[in-house]
């Protein structure tokens, strides 16, 4: 059985390494959730901070997460990184997030249209899904599409003060891994502590 | 009409807790605390499409030092399995209470294998599972099961029994064949 054709207006040029430097330059305060598979890795070779939170399961959960965080710190700042396979399994919290209104969350999904971890399959957003038009459709009033680096520059700022979901096509192309820590309760204790949070 | 008052109290166990996030899916059985969440003004309450955005929204509380619970009924349960690994990975709280379907007078049959599931599946997935029968001691298991997940770091789910919340009812009586 033949693959399903994939939609080339979906193919991405932006490296994804250089988009997530851009995008995480001088973080300061910013709490950073992200989602199983190579979000992780991109968002980890920036260097591991207590202010990050890095799922390694828990897959279409990443939105949420950051939801349950942004509610939790209305004074910070949130951002939730993602890819695209992980923010389609999880594209119901869009509309649960939309419905919260919390101001201080915004998504950046890094899109290549595919399933990368897996053999690289085209994933919906390479055939027919445009998530920046879900978003919208449910509910999202900021939202963008990045298909260019001026594009991801211009996103830096938004990201960090408008509740933002931003789709950046990226390439297809593989990046080596660099694996953050993956022992949750330590990563969970040490961003909980970073916070000031010592026992609730 | 009146809620009755052992859902009052199930609340201000819940306020006693310290609570202040309440994700949910609609159902009936939890239809009081549903409202009372969303009108008390130091509670934010998440409506969801689905059980398993619960579980991350109560893991983000967390990190942010905030305390949610998880409104839900047994036939989402299996909706929630993998998303269960991150309390028990994180070493997290998850506190959730679960209207139970499928068991006390159940009018509806396809309600019956995820209500039959539900303890088992929880278990399995290194949830607590504590059950509550009667109207007399739900608010007191409520508060010691909050306690054990908020303290102790699990997972924990109290089954609201069936015969506590009442079979729902769909046909008037002499009317089925």
């Amino acid at each position: 059985m033949s693959h399903p054709a994939a939609n080339p207006r979906n193919d991405g040029t932006i490296d994804r390494r250089e988009a997530v430097a851009v995008l995480l330059k001088d973080p300061g305060g910013l709490l950073i959730v992200t989602g199983l598979g190579a979000a992780t890795y991109d968002v980890g070779v920036l260097g591991d901070r207590d202010q990050n939170f890095y799922l390694w399961g828990a897959m279409g959960g990443t939105a949420m997460v950051g939801l349950g965080l942004a509610l939790a710190q209305p004074s910070k700042r949130v951002l939730v990184v993602t890819g695209d396979g992980e923010m389609l399994m999880g594209m119901g919290s869009l509309a649960s997030i939309a419905a919260a209104r919390a101001p201080n969350l915004a998504i950046a999904v890094l899109d290549n249209a595919r399933f990368g971890e897996t053999g690289s399959q085209h994933s919906h957003t390479g055939l027919t899904t445009d998530l920046e038009s879900v978003a919208a459709a449910c509910g999202w009033t900021a939202t963008a599409t990045a298909r260019d680096m001026a594009a991801v520059e211009a996103l830096r700022t938004r990201l960090r003060t408008e509740p933002l979901f931003a789709v950046i096509r990226i390439a297809a192309d593989e990046k080596p891994r660099f694996i953050p820590p993956r022992d949750g309760a330590f990563v969970t204790e040490r961003f909980r502590r970073a916070l000031g949070i010592v026992e609730n | 009409m009146q809620p009755p008052p052992w859902q009052a109290r199930v609340f201000g166990a819940l306020k006693a807790a310290r609570v202040t996030i309440v994700g949910y899916v609609p159902d009936a059985g939890h239809a009081h605390l549903i409202d009372a969440a969303h009108a008390d003004p130091d509670m934010t309450a998440v409506v969801l499409t689905t059980e398993e955005e619960g579980v991350a929204l109560a893991a983000g509380a967390w990190l942010g030092g905030q305390r949610a619970v998880m409104l839900m009924q047994s036939s989402g349960v299996g909706n929630t399995i993998n998303m269960l690994s991150l309390p028990v990975t994180c070493r997290m709280p998850f506190f959730t209470l679960i209207t139970m379907r499928g068991e006390w007078g159940e009018f509806n049959p396809w309600q019956v294998p995820m209500g039959t599931a539900t303890p088992h599946v929880l278990t399995r997935s290194g949830v607590h599972v504590r059950r509550a029968d009667h109207p007399g001691d739900v608010d007191e298991m409520v508060a010691a099961s909050a306690a054990l997940a908020f303290d102790s770091h699990i997972p924990v789910a109290v089954l609201f029994s069936q015969r506590l919340i009442g079979a729902k009812v769909f046909v008037t009586e002499g009317s089925e064949t």
